[in-house]
């Protein structure tokens, strides 16, 4: 009798013992258990082949060598996917046991003198790439790009025509006709909009990864700004009124908060910039022209409550990476009562989101390093590509059958590039 | 077409574009003349040459006057659909009441909350910091903070035990209010062991019950000598009853000595709890310098600039004590001040107590302490300096980053052992009698005051007539006045004529 109960005792001991090892005991951070079950750390490894077509380099070596900007502005995803499926494991060079297949475009390396993207000739040359694969190699025509997918991170995605919203002239709004049975990785996400097909894949724009990490201060300096923001409130050479831009949200954060300590928020551009936000407690990112921006990646990684202030918005990997539990999100036309929404917040929910935010695989996942690491965004937005195989029946046409309109869009769209 | 080229230049600015885009060839065809249309630009065209005219933008006047919201709010313009469609669509008018949204079609797909056009900016009537809502972030600063110390700061933070040796004279409500402000802001769980020469008094007791921390207050049955020498000697023997205290009591945590007169950083209650046993940091040496100017400045002309003298541990290339930096008193041989009345510089000791830092078991009876420690029932107050605690001295640990860092500073700064002040500073019965002084120090202002006697009283701040205080030992240009009576008059002039201004 006596020896049954010490075996019990001895038995409870032990497992008490090894669930205290095994459980989670790291105070600082914490798993995210994402909303499809901690897929943060899944491998794709094996789970999917994807092959990469050779393409010219006047579509995309050439254009690099014209303008080296292209390697560090926040649309460099491109190019950094392609660097980085050349040398992957996940790649193939038999197309035929293929599961994906990628198409090396650098659409958005077209600057102006000041850096920003010119997207106006972009149609041309995905259309002239999609032309020559098709020619070359049947696999687009056999699904008409179903199993093909395309990183397309500028401000709206393919809608390279992106003033265009009128469904009056649908030969320019919208994405781009020839790419709409691809999948799309693309940094821009709202709901229900013309830009966001079904089954795309949201990334986050790229951040230069050994620059905020060059720029960490310690962790033990107390967090004293308690709501950091650098960046314009009013375009006015666009938009003098301020109606526009950013749907007046950033005219309203500027006007309700301009006068309050605790609203850190300015125009300026300080050196400091990183620094600030590793130094803050909240970090707003509302929209501007298109509701992403790169302040979500930097404040993931500074460990700054990303704060959304974009109604409808598609976060990066939305489906693995539980939003809702890391940042807050506030509608635009909450904005006048932000002070008393972020004060209302009970602070272990805040220290909740701050062990979730300081997660080492929270914030490999949103960043694109130049020697891939397990868990970064490349393997997230392999995982994303795998997580939608295996293709449906449906998107394997019959030979001849045609789906898409390859005359859609404007004359000048359809110029050879 | 001229028209068409205003309306091109009004689409071209306001497209989505804030790059310096091609326009859209297409975009030529767009321009047709529908009545309403002409009117709207004409009407644009006025309030822009109004605006430009009166300097600042006319519509929002016309706004402001026409809407009768409450909520401040620009009224939502009717969508118009130059800025992101090509052609003109007749405009509908807007709203004079613009609170009601009008609705009009969604230009992105159907049931997205989010509509495209011109939006108002929303602002609250009051758009100005809540003082409850300061209060509760300040509540999450403090809260996330203390997180952060808890998870990076220094793990399992011993108590501090903080010996002050003290006595009543009149620059002890200076010193030791900055000494208590220091320690209320230590974060760490705190013993204030405050000494007290001549016995415990209603004066020093008063002082420290502010701070709100737990202080040990105990007399020593001598009264403080009055010459600087004799000081040091006593406050040394105060420090051991207060060490003495620790023993007794069997306090446990770290032991420092600050004393009244000194200045800590914050940095130095982070950087103490790294000691082990016996731990030495550097301090700065303030000797006032009023004295020395003329003297020493002519001396080291020729040398580099004259550093401030540190006191504290001195180590090699391997960060190992080497030595000791102690201050120099060379420069000073003579000249320095003997009683407290001096106007002379005031030195430091060799190696001054405060720099020295304890464990709290070294002073236990019993319990495993180093061998190297001394009882300190066994020594008797002739002790030159704290590394006569210790059998060996090159078992202390440097600290601040092997003495690199200074994280104290050492200043003496005393009145005449004489001078009077009001007990606990409160001036009770009040002031009587002020004489108007005769001359003022500001030049332009008319020698000759009336005489205003109630309302001088009435608003100035209580000076004490035969106080001294202000002549201290740095004092010495104050020294040509006549009377006292005429300096602290002339401080009271001087409040007049900043009223009078």
């Amino acid at each position: 009798m006596r020896k049954c109960l010490w075996l019990w005792g001895l038995l409870f001991f032990a497992l008490g013992f090894a669930w205290s090892i095994t459980a989670e005991r790291n105070p600082c951070t914490e798993r995210i258990s994402g909303s499809a079950g901690d897929v943060l750390e899944d491998d794709p490894v094996g789970r999917l082949k994807v092959y990469v077509y050779e393409l010219p380099s006047k579509y995309n070596k050439k254009i690099l060598q014209k303008d080296p900007r292209c390697l560090s502005h926040m649309f460099a995803a491109e190019i950094f996917m392609h660097r980085f499926l050349l040398s992957s494991p996940v790649r193939t060079l038999n197309p035929e046991e293929a599961d994906w297949f990628y198409t090396p475009i650098y659409a958005t390396c077209d600057l102006t003198p000041t850096g920003l993207p010119l997207p106006f000739k972009s149609p041309r040359m995905v259309r002239s790439a999609i032309q020559l694969i098709s020619s070359s190699w049947p696999y687009w025509n056999r699904t008409e790009g179903a199993d093909h997918f395309f990183v397309v991170p500028h401000d709206f995605g393919a809608c390279f025509h992106y003033q265009v919203t009128d469904s009056s002239l649908p030969r320019l709004a919208g994405i781009l006709p020839i790419l709409r049975r691809a999948t799309l990785v693309q940094t821009f996400g709202q709901r229900n909009h013309v830009c966001l097909n079904e089954g795309s894949i949201t990334i986050p724009p790229y951040a230069p990864p050994q620059k905020m990490r060059a720029r960490q201060i310690p962790p033990d300096t107390p967090r004293s700004i308690f709501v950091y923001f650098r960046g314009l409130f009013c375009d006015v050479n666009n938009d003098p009124e301020c109606g526009y831009y950013a749907r007046g949200a950033r005219a309203a954060v500027w006007e309700n908060f301009k006068s309050n300590p605790l609203f850190d928020i300015s125009t300026e551009h300080p050196t400091t910039y990183y620094e600030d936000m590793q130094r803050a407690i909240f970090c707003l990112c509302p929209l501007g022209w298109a509701p992403w921006s790169p302040r979500l990646v930097e404040a993931v990684v500074f460990g700054c409550i990303p704060v959304i202030i974009a109604d409808d918005i598609v976060l990066p990997f939305a489906d693995a990476i539980p939003w809702e539990e890391i940042g807050v999100s506030v509608a635009e036309e909450d904005v006048p009562k932000l002070d008393k929404i972020l004060t209302s917040i009970p602070s272990h929910v805040i220290l909740r989101k701050q062990r979730l935010l300081a997660n080492p695989s929270m914030k490999r996942a949103m960043l694109f390093p130049q020697s891939t690491l397990p868990g970064d965004a490349f393997h997230q937005i392999l995982n994303g590509l795998a997580r939608k195989l295996p293709h449906p029946k449906s998107v394997y046409l019959n030979p001849g059958e045609k789906i898409l309109n390859w005359t859609a869009g404007p004359i000048t769209d359809l110029k050879p590039w | 077409m001229k028209l068409s080229a205003l309306q091109q230049s009004y689409l071209g600015r306001r497209s989505n574009s804030f790059r310096s885009s091609g326009p859209l060839d297409s975009s030529s065809d767009g321009a047709f003349k529908s009545p309403a249309a002409v009117f709207w630009l004409v009407l644009h065209g006025l309030s822009c040459l109004i605006s430009l005219l009166l300097g600042f933008r006319f519509s929002r006047l016309v706004f402001l006057l026409l809407s009768t919201s409450s909520t401040y709010t620009s009224p939502f313009h009717s969508p118009t659909e130059l800025a992101k469609t090509l052609d003109i669509r007749s405009v509908i008018p807007a709203d004079p009441v613009g609170n009601v949204p009008l609705p009009f079609p969604n230009k992105t797909a159907t049931n997205s909350r989010v509509v495209v056009g011109r939006h108002g900016i929303r602002i609250r009537p009051w758009p100005h910091p809540n003082p409850v809502e300061v209060m509760k972030a300040h509540r999450i600063i403090e809260r996330v903070q203390t997180e952060q110390r808890l998870q990076f700061g220094v793990k399992d933070p011993r108590k501090i035990i903080v010996v002050t040796p003290t006595y009543v004279r009149t620059f002890q409500s200076l010193h030791l209010t900055g000494v208590m402000h220091s320690l209320m802001l230590v974060p760490y769980d705190l013993v204030w062991i405050v000494v007290e020469a001549g016995g415990v008094s209603n004066e020093t007791a008063s002082l420290i019950a502010k701070s709100g921390l737990r202080t040990i207050h105990v007399g020593f049955n001598q009264r403080m000598p009055n010459s600087w020498d004799g000081r040091h000697k006593l406050e040394t023997k105060m420090r051991l009853r207060g060490l003495r205290i620790v023993r007794e009591k069997k306090l446990d945590g770290i032991v420092i000595f600050a004393d009244d007169s000194n200045m800590h950083s914050m940095e130095l209650f982070d950087e103490i709890q790294n000691v082990k046993w016996f731990g030495a940091v550097s301090v700065g040496i303030l000797a006032s310098s009023a004295n020395i100017d003329e003297t020493v400045v002519e001396k080291r002309g020729e040398e580099e600039n004259p550093r401030m003298p540190v006191q504290g541990p001195a180590c090699n290339v391997s960060n190992m004590l080497a030595g000791w930096h102690t201050f120099n008193t060379l420069p000073f041989a003579g000249k320095s001040a003997v009683y407290i009345d001096d106007r002379a510089t005031v030195l430091p000791r060799k190696l001054e107590w405060s720099g020295f830092i304890l464990n709290s078991s070294l002073l236990w009876k019993d319990g495993d302490k180093p061998e190297w420690m001394k009882d300190i029932d066994t020594l008797d107050g002739d002790i030159e300096s704290p590394l006569d605690l210790v059998k060996d001295p090159s078992v202390v640990e440097p600290l601040g980053s092997c003495g690199r860092r200074v994280l104290l500073w050492w200043l003496r700064v005393e009145a005449r052992a004489d001078s009077k002040f009001p007990p606990r500073w409160i001036i009770d019965p009040p002031l009587e009698i002020t004489v108007p002084s005769k001359r003022t120090p500001w030049p332009d202002t008319p020698p000759e005051l009336p005489s205003h006697e109630k309302p001088v009283i009435r608003i100035q701040e209580p000076i004490i007539k035969h106080t001294t205080k202000t002549r201290t030992s740095r004092s010495k240009r104050r020294s040509k006045r006549k009377h006292d009576e005429t300096r602290t008059d002339r401080g009271t002039t001087g409040f007049d004529k900043t009223l009078q201004n």
